[in-house]
């Protein structure tokens, strides 16, 4: 058992590596041979359902990072479980029809990979204990969906799409890894099942909060961040079908039910969540009727529903809870089949704009039967799904307390234009008089309406079976949320004399009144849209090129091209790092003549050199005024060549010749580089510079020499810890092999280090090198 | 610059300076050199043959593009520091191999592998950067 639950959330990705060649061989049936993977991991999680219903939950760890004690652990509970059957079940129908959807598209077989990888991400993530893991998958979703809806990566609008989507998930996504870090900080443990009520005791609850409910409003398209999602419809239309109806949208609201028990039931949390919800219900099924594009209609009633989940979340009741699964399962069955259908009309009819389609059902029975269970589960009539989330959620408002009655209204309203909305789905593409379509209308394949059929038709069979429904969806899953047990109560009986029912009975009004206004409800919200004059959209735009245009303003503000201010600022810098900690901190204290020296001047001597020593002392100097003064430009690199030299003597007469030897080579090397570039440049034999660039110039390299020179005085006027150097001379011969200690230390003693320099020099050369071959490019 | 003494003697001081460059490397261990000193060696002889008979020629002297050479360099100095890893010792342990042929002893070792590395990262490098320079004709061509 152990394993095997972390091989539910790999195995995808293991296919996904294999998908392009499955596809290539298997060609026309790679859609048939790799919807077995997801089919055999809905199989194996049906085995789970029994030992998670006996015990309420089956977990599994391996080790991941031994040496942090980190463990990859996942968890199935009912919750997990009901999502990953979801995904699992939803998938195989999505592989199969994108198999016929996209036939004969060039990259089919990467667009199978991608699809299964993001089905392992999902599935990791909804399986995962470890809250790192959970960051982990969290963000692979993002990235793969950021793939899927760049599939078509020709279209402007696509890559918009997928760039849109990645950057606002992954804001999510950091505040997700900020929340998990601040929650492993107060509870010291990493897994999800093991974070407790502590974290709402503590100070930092509001910003814990905070960073989740981000994550989660984020990825489930809450106002203000709902625009996204429209724009993702970029994608090919499975891909709609399963991440952005089905799936990955509702990450968020598995975030929320996940870590509800430690994290809800505080005023904030049901305020906040209340209110954004409600706010995009409201947002998103006013959305839906300004479309008549019936992909973006669908898409806008998935961000009105992905509202209504928040909202329930946030009222926290039994029965809101109940809703919650009993809604989420119905609407990932009835949304990711009307995607299936409206993807088969596009398909077969060559468009979905929803005024210009009529009659379809005489040509394309089986898809209007699909659209037809889908729809009616979608309006919520009895004897589907639909209808038992619609009357849970409705139950736990019946107090008609003033605020229970405006979320009432809220839920009515939203309801209803939902319902409407299916209404319309269902009845104007596919019966009416039958209109002249693009394409030569005839029934989809066998691929693409098993989606729909399938999912439509689960729809109803679970809604008829009450008691399986409740004992092994809505009590396992409702459990885990609120992490008390809880009791099912659904039946199929109906009650005249209950409210509950005329509430019901309300919103199918209400939708119905939608449907039939529907053409003016759109003129309307239009003349509205436009009057606003801007839309999220257009903020989120203007952000991005407001943000290219300061990233531009600050690369030109540092990296304007003048290689004198390079020079000037990189010294100054210089001059500064080596003078003002030193005096600030008293280092220079050392060197301040002491009482006891009494008078300093008379003990002062001229240093004891041999005469070949002044000699070389004299050269330095007048290679360094020679470097001053040169006529020209050839002559002070030689000067300084000869100044180098100099150095280079004194470091071989007081004992270190593996420098000096360095030294000398550096010399000249440096001038004949320098004398090669300078002898080809067309310049003036000297410079001419203006005065103040010479006293700038000049007092800059005064004071960093001063500094320079301060600073190895105050190094030598302390001890030298010299015992590294004991233990390199002791060591060298019997352990390294080596007499010259330099060199030891260079290849054996601190290797690795000359690894790695020697590997930032090959790199030098190569940019070096680079910029040569552009400058003769450009010449 | 371009000399007839300079151009005939070139070949002749390049030839002794790259021998010497080689010396220089192998004694390292034990006496003042290394790696990096013959490596400054070596590509000073590069630049001299250079200026003496063109980037062109040079480069078609050495075979190899001197940016090759370079990464070469730091490729069998990574593999020095791996071959210990067969041993089960840590990264870069040294191991000291002494071959007698007939009197004298040579010491082989994976320091030496390295210093090897470390000698022609910088011969490539700075050869790279001194040619090119070279052959860049500047502004004034």
């Amino acid at each position: 058992m152990d394993a095997s639950i972390a091989l539910v959330a790999i195995w995808p990705f293991a296919a996904a590596l294999l998908a392009p060649w499955v596809h290539r061989f298997a060609k026309p049936f790679g859609g048939w041979v790799l919807a077995l993977v997801p089919g055999g991991i809905f199989l194996f999680l049906l085995t789970l359902i029994d030992p998670v219903l006996a015990t309420g939950s089956v977990s599994a760890r391996i080790a991941w990072v031994p040496a942090y004690d980190l463990d990859l652990s996942f968890f199935v509970d009912g919750l997990s479980l009901i999502f990953a059957l979801t995904i699992s079940g939803i998938g195989t129908l999505v592989v199969l029809y994108a198999g016929a959807y996209l036939k004969g598209h060039p990259h089919l077989g990467r667009f199978f990979g991608f699809l299964l990888a993001f089905m392992g991400a999902m599935l990791g993530l909804v399986l995962a204990d470890n809250m790192l893991a959970l960051f982990m998958f969290w963000e692979l979703t993002s990235v793969t969906s950021f793939l899927l809806i760049g599939f078509d990566h020709t279209r402007m609008a696509a890559r918009r799409g997928a760039i849109q989507a990645l950057v606002i998930t992954n804001i999510g996504g950091m505040a997700l890894l900020v929340g998990v870090l601040l929650v492993h900080q107060m509870t010291g443990v990493w897994d999800l099942s093991a974070s407790g009520d502590e974290v709402r005791g503590t100070a930092l609850y509001g910003s814990v909060l905070g960073c989740f409910l981000l994550a989660a409003f984020t990825k489930s398209a809450q106002v203000p961040f709902h625009f996204w999602l429209p724009n993702a419809m970029e994608a090919p239309t499975p891909v709609s079908a399963f991440l952005h109806s089905a799936t990955m949208v509702q990450a968020g609201v598995y975030l929320l039910a996940r870590t509800m028990p430690w994290l809800g039931g505080t005023a904030a949390w049901t305020w906040i969540l209340v209110c954004f919800g409600g706010a995009t219900l409201i947002w998103g099924a006013l959305g839906a009727l300004r479309q008549t594009d019936l992909k973006q209609m669908l898409a806008q009633t998935t961000i009105a529903s992905l509202g209504l989940s928040v909202l329930l979340l946030g009222l926290g009741s039994t029965y809101a809870v109940s809703a919650v699964v009993i809604y989420f399962v119905a609407h990932a069955l009835y949304k990711a089949a009307l995607f299936m259908v409206v993807g088969a009309v596009d398909h077969e009819a060559g468009t979905r704009d929803v005024t210009v389609l009529s009659g379809l059902a005489d040509r394309m029975p089986v898809t209007f039967i699909g659209a037809a269970l889908a729809s009616l589960a979608m309006i919520g009539l009895p004897l589907t799904l639909g209808y038992y989330a619609k009357e849970e959620m409705y139950l736990g408002l019946l107090a008609w307390r003033w605020d229970d009655i405006v979320v009432l209204a809220v839920l009515v309203a939203g309801n209803a234009t939902l319902a409407g909305v299916a209404m319309l789905v269902m009845v104007k593409p596919f019966l009416g008089p039958t209109l002249p379509t693009p394409k030569a209308l005839h029934e989809a394949p066998i691929a693409m309406l098993a989606g729909p059929i399938i999912l439509g038709a689960a729809g109803i069979v679970a809604a008829v079976m009450p008691d399986w429904l409740g004992q092994t969806v809505l009590q396992p899953g409702a459990s885990a949320i609120l992490a008390t047990p809880v009791e099912s109560h659904l039946s199929l009986t109906i009650n005249p004399a209950n409210p509950l029912i005329w509430l019901s009975v309300l919103t199918w009004v209400l939708g119905l009144l939608v449907y039939r206004k529907m053409a003016t409800l759109r003129t309307l919200l239009r003349r509205l849209e436009t009057g606003l004059g801007w839309t999220a959209d257009t903020v989120f735009d203007a952000l991005m090129f407001g943000l290219i245009g300061f990233s531009a303003a600050v690369t030109r503000f540092l990296h304007h091209g003048k290689l004198e201010i390079y020079l000037v600022t990189v010294f100054a810098a210089l001059a500064l790092a080596l003078i003002v900690p030193m005096a600030l901190l008293g280092g220079y204290a050392v060197l301040l003549p002491t009482s006891d020296l009494g008078n300093w001047s008379a003990k002062l001597a001229w240093p004891q050199l041999t005469i070949y020593e002044w000699g070389v002392v004299a050269l330095a100097l007048v290679g360094l005024v020679a470097v001053v003064l040169a006529p020209s430009r050839l002559i002070a690199i030689v000067a300084l060549g000869i100044q180098g030299a100099a150095v280079a003597l004194i470091f071989l007469l007081f004992g270190a010749p593996d420098l000096a030897f360095t030294q000398f080579m550096v010399e000249v090397l440096s001038v004949v580089i320098l004398a090669l570039v300078m002898t080809r440049l067309r310049l003036d034999e000297r410079d001419h510079r203006e005065l103040e660039d010479l006293a700038r110039d000049g007092m800059l390299a005064l004071v960093c020499g001063v500094g320079v020179s301060l600073l190895l005085m105050v190094v030598l006027s302390g001890d030298l810890d010299t015992r590294l150097s004991e233990l390199f001379i002791a060591t060298s011969v019997p352990i390294a092999h080596g007499a010259n200690i330099v060199n030891v230390i260079l290849v054996d003693y601190r290797g690795f280090d000359t690894l790695g320099e020697i590997s930032v020099v090959m790199g030098a050369g190569m940019a070096i090198t680079a910029l040569l071959r552009r400058r003769k490019a450009v010449a | 610059m371009n000399t007839i003494i300079f151009r005939t003697m070139a070949p002749l001081i390049v030839a002794i300076m790259l021998v010497f460059a080689v010396y220089i490397c192998l004694r390292g261990h034990n006496e003042p050199g290394g790696g990096f000193i013959g490596g400054l060696i070596a590509a000073s002889a590069i630049a001299i043959l250079g200026m003496a008979n063109g980037a062109e020629a040079t480069r078609r002297a050495l075979r190899f593009d001197p940016l090759s050479i370079a990464g070469f360099g730091v490729f069998i100095a990574g593999l020095s520091g791996l071959a210990s890893l067969f041993t089960g010792s840590p990264f870069m342990t040294s191991i000291w191999l002494y071959l007698e042929l007939g009197e004298t002893v040579v010491p082989l070792s994976t320091p030496m592998v390295f210093d090897i590395g470390v000698f022609l990262v910088v011969f490539g490098t700075i050869s790279a950067i001194s040619l090119g320079l070279e052959a860049d004709g500047g502004e004034a061509s």
